[in-house]
Parts: structure tokens; C-alpha cells; sequence
């Protein structure tokens, strides 16, 4: 099993003939069991085809030509025109919303998860890479061309929730060379405001019988891991967590931006050390390294499985 | 960006809300006229955009225009806390009856904006929240369905006040959460809100902080206050090394090699991408190295910038050598990078294997990368060894003979 997607998910693309997101579209077709791209919107270039998904003007010409509700949607369309695309995508009936796009406003996000939450549809990102399930489907850049996402990335028992892109494959990588593979990887996003906090996954991570540890990647600034150690502790999660923090010498700078638009540190609550503290007193390990990261979740399943 | 208290107050006073008849100037002779045309005794306030100006004594009380002159000549040649001021705001001196506070901030946990207010204004609310909370209100306030007063009137009404105040008061904090979400400020603030004797309320100070990502759409607003694009209003100010930065990145719209700060160690780095760099920067101190740098690469850069950059970084004074890392890439390309920094050593005239103490950039178009790499003897590593070992690595070469 995994979380929010599987072999028969079906997306869109919309932005579809962006230099990026036609990348995109020819990664996710090739990998795994290949995704179901039932088509692409860009205004204005209807009647084209990008490696053979057809593109429409609109999302509601994508779901009429489907002849049936679609899943989801990658939006990489330039900040200025993201909230429309997902206005757009929600209001047709997508249920899930890969948002690519960087430097899009927090008011525009904040209206994007609002009316995501009116109707029952879920947003994953800003600034994100998407989210995959090795060796059966990716929905987003993560991980890369096929290729290259099959080195990183094998089937197994943890979940892996990261604030970078880059980050959740180089800490995949790391877990299937100790042989830990992965339920579902998800890149949530660097912003401040982001549709799908570490919180707000876990629910789903819980319910997945597959999974039975959790990775995540952090950084400074926000209170989603205060958010994160809140949820496990009052839901007595039955998933041992190791984290990794990045970014401990943002301490020292108040008031600088580093890595993601996310990263300020502006109070005590946004610093990593108050962090890591907070996550320890949750029962989350805090691993210095990343290659500490699989020995420590050895000895935490071992733990829950004897 | 942050915003100076007098263009602060020129957005709380376009948005409708009543503030004093202060003046703001770069001239210890105009701050006198400004005293004369208010009357009687002022307020000169030092324009930086750092706090604890009060305890720098870039806060003084004078009676008299010739006071006022020669306090805002000495304020305006008081540097604080490395900051030179803009200029001095010249503000009557008010009589107030009672200080309350009004601001908007967002709550990222939630989602949305949340207004704030306490009839104990004049302090940080932080602290008020700590000591007081039954003097802090509070009102989430939705990012789609409109914005109505009685929103404004229940935050208030949480602190207890009510009578003829809180009908004065709904429509400043209204107000105040309106440009607010208008003009994408990350904090709104007016502090204190003071009740004048004859009982009505006036800002007295305001703080505004806007987001960066909306700088694009605000045109309108940051060229009525004379804010320039080159204004970034970091923490700091971009220093020469950082600017010519911005300039390698701007050469052309692929990808990223920019987002340079500078820092004064030995080791030059040359990283990516946004959670990689963060790492490494951390793994390079880690193990004892000292960075000259941060930077970010992404988004699969040309061989110009990457180019740039190391070269950059490179002809920093103090650096002897670089490191190249990132974390597994899947849209940058390894060679272009390859490329790029093999490039910048050869046209500074430099062996590349002498300056790149290690090269782990692994992941597309790896092979080829590799290829290039071992054609100039260049040490690298792929995804084997990790983020924390490559740093070791790099600052091991750095310190070997």
C-alpha cells in the first residue's frame, strides 16, 4: 500500500507545455508502472499533444474528455497564475494538487488551501517535487527521469516526509542502501504556508499498513514540527519518527533567509535547536547525519517488532 | 521586507487610520521647521530598521524647535547596531490617555491570519500574551470569505473593552487587517494605539513587514513610498561580494548558481540546492571547516553560471580552495556543473585538482560528469559517500600540505 497515490491515479498537468513540465510529464509516463496522464492544460493550446497526452484549454475539456472524474493534478504554471490553475483544478472536482511552482504569495496559498479544505480536496506543496511510490508511480519532478529515480527509490516500510525536494531522495537514497525501502516519499513543500503539513500526513502514514517507520527532513523557521510533535504525542502514534535538521546555523543569523522561503528564524520557536528539543520530548530521534538515519530506525522497528 | 516606521505610517494612514502630524526628514534643519509647524514639544525618532534605537539614544524628548535641530543632526550621525539611519521622524508629543495595541499576523499552523489586540499597548505583545494572556485577543480570519467588522469587534471585545471605545476601535483594526491581506504584509502592527485625552484613538508606531514573493504586485505601493527594486531590506546589507552574486545569476534565466552570503573563512563553497546547502553548510563546520560562503545551485544552471559562481567564490580573498557538493540531483545536470567549475579554475589559471578539494554532486548525467572529472584528475564521489563524509573530505584536503 501507500498514501495519496497509486498504480491507478489519475492527473492532469496543468502548464503542461512549460520546458519543465513537459520534463515532467515524459518522467512520471516512464516510471514504474506509468502514470495515468489523462491530459494537460495550457490556455490557447488546445489540440496539441505532449508525449502523447492531449492538452486542452480548460480542466473541465480534460474531465468531459476523460468521461470521468480525475484524481489529480501537477500545477507548474508561474506564480502569478498558480491560484487560478488551482481554483480551476478544485472547482472541476481534482481531489489532490501537486503544486510545483516557487515564490507564490502566502495570501494566494492561504486562498488555495482554504477553498482545498471547503471542498474536500487536498494540496501538496508549494515548491514541492511531488510525491512517489518506488517501482510503482510518481506524481511530480521528484526523484528525477525514470532512470535516475529507480537508484534512489525501493519499495519497503517507511514513509518519508521531507521539506526539500532534493533532500527526500538524497535521504532515500540513503535508506535503500541500507535496505530500508520506501512506502511513499513526499516533498511537502519549503514555504511557509504549505497545503500538507508533517501533521497532516501522518494520519494517512498511520493508516497504511505498509509503513512502519517515518523519515522526515526539517529546517528552521515555523511550527510545523512543533505541530508534528503535538500530533504524535496526543495520538500515541504507533510509528517509530527519526528526523534530520538542516540548517542549525541559522541560530546564529536571525532574520535571514536560507535554503526556502520558509526558513526565517523571527522567534525562539523557529530555531533548530528549540526544535530538535521539541521533537526529542515527542519521542523523535534527532539524528546528526543522514547515514545515522537507517541504523537508528533498525533499532527503533526493532523495538516496536520484536 | 521590512518597512521603516515613517513609510509604516504612511500605509496605516492610506488605509484610513488616524495617525499624529508627524513629518519625516533627512535635514536637522527641516526637523526644526516641522517642530515649529507642530507647536510645542515632539518626538525625534532615529529611521532604521533595527530595534533598540531608545537604548542607542536614537529616541530623544526635546521642548523646543532648536532642541529638535540639534537632536536629529546628532541622530542622524548615530549609527545603530551597524545600521545608519534613513532619517529622523519628527512626531508631536501626544497625551495619552491610555496605550492599547492592534496587529495582524500570520498563523501558519492554521492557515490563516489572525488579528491581535490588548488594552495593554506600549510593550512587546509577545510579553503581554506570556503575563497577561486575558489581555490579548485573538481572531482568525478567513483568506476567501469577506472580511466583516464583527470579526475586528469580538477580538476586542476578548480583552474586556467595550462602552464608546470598542466602536472606535473595530474600524482601526478592520482596517488594519484589510491592508493587511491587501498589500501581503507578513506582520501588520500599530503600537501603541493610543486614547487621547479628548478620546479619540491615534496610531502612535507602526511596524510592517511585507513578503518578499509579493514585491512584484506591490509595485503600486512600494513606488508610492519610494521604495527602489534595488532595496532588498534584508537583515543586513548585501555586501560587494554578495551583489556581484546576483550579478552572476542574472546573466541569463537558467537555473540557479546565486543566493550567495558571505562569510569569512577559507573553504570556498560551491553547493546546492536549497535543503543540500543547508546541510552542507552545517556538515563543513561540523567538521571543523570554515566556510567562506553559502550559496545555492539549482535548477540545472548553465556552464556559464555555474562557471561564474566558482569563479566568484574562487577569487575571494582568503579562500584557498573549494568544495563542490550537492545533494542526488534530478534536474540540475552533473556535467554542466562539472563543466562549469573545471572551467573557472582553468581560465584563473589554476589546476582544477588543486582547487576543488572534492566534487559530490551525484545524479543526472552523472557518467559524463564523472567522465570530465577524471580527464582533469579531479577527486569526486557519488551518493556512496555522504553530504557529512564529502565535507570531512573537503576540509581534510583543505588542511593537508
Amino acid at each position: 500500500m501507500s498514501i495519496l497515490v497509486d498504480a491507478d491515479t489519475t492527473f492532469i498537468v496543468q502548464g503542461i507545455t512549460g520546458r519543465e513540465a513537459v520534463n515532467l510529464t515524459r518522467e512520471c509516463l516512464d516510471y514504474g508502472v506509468g502514470a495515468k496522464i489523462v491530459g494537460g492544460v495550457t490556455p490557447g493550446r488546445k489540440g496539441r499533444e505532449v508525449h502523447g497526452v492531449p492538452v486542452f484549454d480548460t480542466v473541465a475539456q480534460a474531465v468531459e474528455h476523460h468521461g470521468a472524474p480525475i484524481k489529480g493534478s501537477v500545477v507548474t504554471v508561474p506564480p502569478a497564475f498558480t491560484k487560478d490553475a488551482v481554483f480551476e483544478a478544485i472547482e472541476n472536482g481534482i481531489e489532490l494538487i501537486v503544486i510545483v511552482t516557487e515564490r507564490i504569495p502566502r495570501r494566494d496559498v492561504a486562498q488555495m488551501v482554504e477553498l482545498a479544505a471547503l471542498r474536500g480536496a487536498r494540496i501538496i506543496g508549494p515548491n514541492c517535487l511531488g510525491m512517489i511510490v518506488p517501482d510503482v508511480i510518481k506524481m511530480g519532478g521528484i526523484g528525477g527521469p525514470a532512470r535516475d529515480a529507480a537508484k534512489s527509490y525501493t519499495p519497503g516500510p517507511i514513509g518519508v516526509i521531507s521539506r526539500s525536494g532534493g533532500m527526500t531522495t538524497e535521504m532515500s537514497s540513503t535508506l535503500s542502501a541500507a535496505g530500508l525501502g520506501q512506502s511513499t516519499a513526499v516533498s511537502i513543500g519549503g514555504d511557509a504556508i504549505i497545503g500538507s503539513t508533517y501533521a497532516e500526513l501522518m494520519p494517512l502514514f498511520e493508516a497504511d499498513p505498509q509503513t512502519q517507520g517515518i523519515v522526515i527532513y526539517t529546517e528552521p523557521g515555523g511550527r510545523m514540527e512543533a505541530e508534528l510533535a503535538a500530533w504524535v504525542t496526543e495520538h500515541d502514534s504507533r510509528l517509530p519518527i527519526v528526523a534530520f535538521m538542516a540548517g542549525r546555523f541559522m541560530d546564529e543569523m536571525p532574520g535571514m533567509s536560507f535554503g526556502h522561503a520558509g526558513t526565517i528564524v523571527e522567534g525562539k520557536e523557529d530555531t533548530a535547536t528549540e526544535k530538535i528539543a521539541r521533537l526529542a520530548e515527542a519521542g523523535i530521534t534527532v539524528a546528526e547525519e543522514i547515514s545515522q538515519i537507517p541504523e537508528i530506525m533498525k533499532g527503533k522497528l526493532a523495538e516496536v517488532t520484536p | 521586507m521590512r518597512f521603516f516606521e515613517y513609510e509604516a505610517r504612511e500605509v496605516v494612514k492610506s488605509a484610513g487610520i488616524p495617525v499624529t502630524d508627524y513629518g519625516f526628514t533627512t535635514d536637522p534643519s527641516e526637523a526644526r521647521a516641522i517642530a515649529e509647524r507642530i507647536g510645542g514639544p515632539v518626538v525625534v525618532k532615529s529611521q532604521v530598521l533595527t530595534g533598540g534605537r531608545m537604548k542607542a539614544g536614537g529616541v530623544t524628548f526635546p521642548e523646543t524647535p532648536e532642541e529638535a535641530e540639534r537632536d536629529a543632526a546628532r541622530i542622524l550621525a548615530l549609527e545603530i547596531n551597524g545600521h545608519m539611519p534613513r532619517g529622523v521622524l519628527v512626531d508631536p508629543r501626544a497625551s495619552v490617555k491610555q496605550e492599547y495595541y492592534a496587529g495582524v499576523v500570520w498563523d501558519g499552523t492554521r492557515k490563516q491570519p489572525v488579528m491581535l489586540f490588548s488594552d495593554m499597548g506600549g510593550i512587546d505583545i509577545e510579553q503581554v500574551a506570556e503575563e497577561h494572556p486575558s489581555h490579548v485577543g485573538r481572531q482568525h480570519f478567513s483568506n476567501i470569505l469577506p472580511l466583516s467588522d464583527y470579526q475586528a469587534k469580538q477580538c476586542i471585545a476578548q480583552t474586556g473593552v467595550t462602552g464608546a471605545r470598542i466602536n472606535k476601535l473595530v474600524p482601526i483594526l478592520t482596517r488594519l487587517a484589510r491592508l493587511f491581506v491587501e498589500h501581503d504584509m507578513t506582520l501588520a502592527e500599530i503600537n501603541p494605539l493610543a486614547e487621547m485625552e479628548d478620546g479619540s484613538f491615534v496610531a502612535l508606531d507602526a511596524h510592517m513587514d511585507m513578503e518578499n514573493e509579493a514585491r512584484p504586485r506591490q509595485k503600486a505601493l512600494l513606488k508610492a513610498l519610494g521604495v527602489g527594486d534595488e532595496e532588498t531590506r534584508q537583515a543586513r546589507e548585501a555586501t560587494p561580494f554578495e551583489l556581484a552574486g546576483e550579478e552572476v545569476d542574472a546573466q541569463d534565466h537558467r537555473g540557479v548558481a546565486g543566493n550567495v552570503t558571505e562569510f569569512d573563512g577559507n573553504l570556498g563553497l560551491v553547493i546546492g540546492a536549497g535543503g543540500g546547502s543547508l546541510t552542507l553548510f552545517d556538515a563543513v563546520r561540523n567538521a571543523g571547516g570554515k566556510p567562506a560562503n553559502y550559496c545555492e545551485i539549482g535548477g540545472n544552471p548553465s556552464v556559464a553560471k555555474a562557471c561564474g559562481l566558482a569563479k566568484l567564490v574562487l577569487t575571494k580573498p582568503g579562500v584557498d580552495k573549494i568544495a563542490v557538493m550537492m545533494s542526488i540531483v534530478s534536474n540540475t545536470r552533473v556535467d554542466i556543473v562539472a563543466r562549469g567549475v573545471i572551467k573557472a579554475c582553468l581560465e584563473l589559471g589554476y589546476e582544477p585538482r588543486e582547487k576543488i578539494t572534492i566534487f559530490r554532486i551525484p545524479g543526472a548525467w552523472e557518467e559524463e560528469g564523472f567522465k570530465i572529472l577524471d580527464k582533469y584528475g579531479v577527486k569526486y564521489a557519488d551518493r556512496s559517500v555522504s553530504l557529512h563524509e564529502a565535507s570531512r573530505l573537503a576540509v581534510e584536503a583543505l588542511e593537508a600540505p
